[in-house]
């Protein structure tokens, strides 16, 4: 039940589109078509299942306070948790080269449409992002792969809805000024607006 | 009629391309095609033409579906003013203070809104329509009643120029534009969208014992306190009977201006079903999704809230009124037969959720409906995605 409610919370209360405005680079930039946000998308909640919970076992092993006890009483006072960031952002690189390489073989078309953006899901903030947030939140390892899947769904659904909405407006007659960008910013405020449903909700 | 027209058609030439007021070519058209029908129209022979409808009527049979709540409402503002002064009074004493509070909003509604649409309009150069009538008349509708006018007005240009125009106009929206307006007052004013505003007191004391909290407000309190059923605290209030469920289904009660009657929406979704205005598979469906979420929580029964008997949840707040006014929007819901049962009954479910979960927002519908609107493109994509692929398993090649 505890699980379960981390989960609902993470997709949609604390939504990382929505609540914390988290991942917009590749949010704004890859929601042209719903095809193509719908591989980013699971592309992200992929990354996010495998890095939290291996960030979680770095931070619990490695970096915290005394984590490195097991190699030797000698060691039990030593504190790395100021190399926090690096080690996360090795992570992930790591993590997303080899997504990377499994979707180039798996589906090359996907791999092709998605382009630059792939390599670029390294320096999501989200994904960071979420890493950090399980150390603040103080996570166990079962928590932490629960809170990084259900926040790539939370992003996932924030995508593909931006997308499905983006496909709709080729029928529609948005100013010049507007074009592009400018009218998928106003969407996101206005899609924030309809998420604001769910904030303050208590599970 | 003939001397209007030819008033009109002596001016046509001044409008038109290199006359005099060529810019505000599409206020003459607006003022042209409101006072009478377009003369230009589909080709009448055709198999595609099977009606003679255009935005035109569809937009003037809403309003025209809207007007029992109007007047019921500005009824209704009457009547709470006096049975919360405690004073008797008659029909007409009760309908003179509503029309003396709610036109005023009625008119701010209009003018605010139709001055942005006539600015972009002549900028943009787009037609302007009925369309604008609708979301003028639904604004004052879903505003308490003692709102302030200038709130009013900053909520319809908000919600005209944001959700409507930076898109392109009418049709073209992704949200419902006057649940955004209602949104947009909500987040940035909340002292007057919240709490005890639902009742025009103009500066008179309230009699003792009076509370202007609405049903909604009721129920939660009840759940908070837990020492008694919803129903019993209903059937409780400070003026008798206020709150049983004939009542409630009447709507002679504290609430949006608009929005107290059942009864009075259901006669607007009567219009709008038979006209074939309104989806009714949106509208069955919204009720569907209610009804079963509510029961799947009374099963639950965790607090006294989600024992209320789910037939409660459509006679209080703003659920009737969205369902039938707000959800079937033609633009922003679902464009699929398909995908507006589904559409629907999430509009349904999720009011149920927001209501009984969520303590900051009393009422759910106004964002279950800004939500589904969101995602009603994809449920719009994924539908024809699934017709694509049975179809393609049918063909034989």
């Amino acid at each position: 039940m505890e699980l379960i409610s981390l989960g609902v919370r993470s997709i949609f209360i604390d939504n990382m589109v929505f609540a914390y405005f988290l991942g917009m680079c590749s949010y704004l930039a890859v929601s042209k078509k719903v095809s193509t946000a719908v591989g980013l998308g699971l592309a992200v909640i992929f990354v996010l299942t495998i890095t939290v919970p291996a960030n979680w076992l770095i931070k619990e092993f490695i970096l915290k306070e005394g984590a490195l006890s097991w190699m030797g009483s000698g060691f039990a006072s030593v504190d790395l948790s100021f190399l926090q960031f690096i080690m996360f952002i090795a992570i992930i690189a790591a993590m997303v080269q080899l997504v990377e390489m499994v979707i180039e073989k798996v589906s090359p078309a996907l791999y092709g449409s998605l382009g630059i953006f792939l390599p670029l899901i390294a320096v999501n903030c989200a994904i960071l992002g979420s890493s950090l947030f399980m150390v603040q939140k103080d996570l166990n390892l079962v928590e932490s792969t629960v809170y990084g899947f259900s926040s790539g769904i939370g992003w996932f659904l924030a995508i593909i809805a931006l997308a499905a909405i983006r496909e709709r407006l080729k029928y529609s007659n948005v100013p010049d000024g507007l074009k592009g960008l400018g009218i998928t910013f106003i969407i996101t405020g206005l899609m924030g607006l309809a998420f604001m449903s769910f904030i303050g909700i208590s599970i | 009629m003939k001397a209007i027209k030819d008033i009109l058609d002596q001016q046509r030439h001044l409008f038109q391309k290199g006359g005099k007021y060529e810019n505000f070519y599409y206020l003459f058209e607006m003022a042209e095609t409101f006072l009478f029908t377009p003369d230009h129209t589909a080709p009448t022979k055709g198999v595609q033409v099977r009606d003679a409808i255009d935005l035109k009527r569809l937009m003037m049979t809403v309003v025209i579906a809207m007007i029992p709540c109007l007047l019921f409402g500005i009824w209704n503002v009457g009547h709470q003013h006096y049975i919360a002064t405690g004073q008797v009074a008659s029909f007409i004493e009760k309908f003179g203070i509503g029309c003396y509070v709610v036109l005023p909003m009625l008119l701010v509604s209009y003018a605010a809104g139709g001055l942005v649409e006539v600015i972009f309009a002549i900028i943009r150069k787009h037609p302007i329509n009925e369309g604008f009538l609708v979301t003028g008349m639904l604004i004052p509708l879903i505003l308490p009643p003692t709102i302030p006018l200038w709130q009013i007005a900053l909520g319809t240009i908000f919600a005209v120029v944001i959700a409507k125009e930076a898109f392109g106009g009418t049709g073209m929206n992704v949200l419902n534009i006057a649940m955004t307006a209602r949104a947009f007052l909500y987040f940035a004013y909340p002292g007057q969208m919240s709490g005890d505003v639902w009742t025009y007191l103009g500066g008179a004391t309230p009699v003792e014992g009076y509370s202007g909290a609405t049903a909604l407000a009721v129920a939660y309190d009840t759940s908070v306190a837990g020492t008694r059923t919803v129903e019993a605290a209903l059937g409780d209030s400070w003026y008798a009977g206020l709150y049983e469920l004939k009542n409630l289904f009447l709507g002679a009660m504290p609430g949006s201006v608009g929005e107290t009657s059942t009864l009075m929406v259901l006669l607007g979704a009567a219009i709008l079903i038979v006209t074939g205005v309104g989806s009714w598979k949106i509208i069955v469906s919204v009720f569907g999704g209610t009804l079963l979420m509510g029961y799947l929580f009374n099963l639950l029964g965790l607090n006294e809230f989600m024992s209320m008997p789910p037939h409660y949840h459509l006679v209080i707040g703003g659920l009737a009124f969205g369902a039938v006014f707000m959800a079937t929007d033609p633009v922003t819901a679902s464009h699929t037969e398909t995908g507006k049962w589904i559409y629907g009954f999430l509009i349904g479910v999720l009011t149920v959720i927001i209501r009984v979960f969520n303590p900051a927002y009393p009422e759910g519908i106004m964002l279950a409906v800004l939500l589904m609107n969101v995602f009603a493109p994809l449920i719009d994509f994924y539908v024809v995605q699934a017709n694509k692929k049975r179809r393609l398993k049918r063909a034989t090649v």
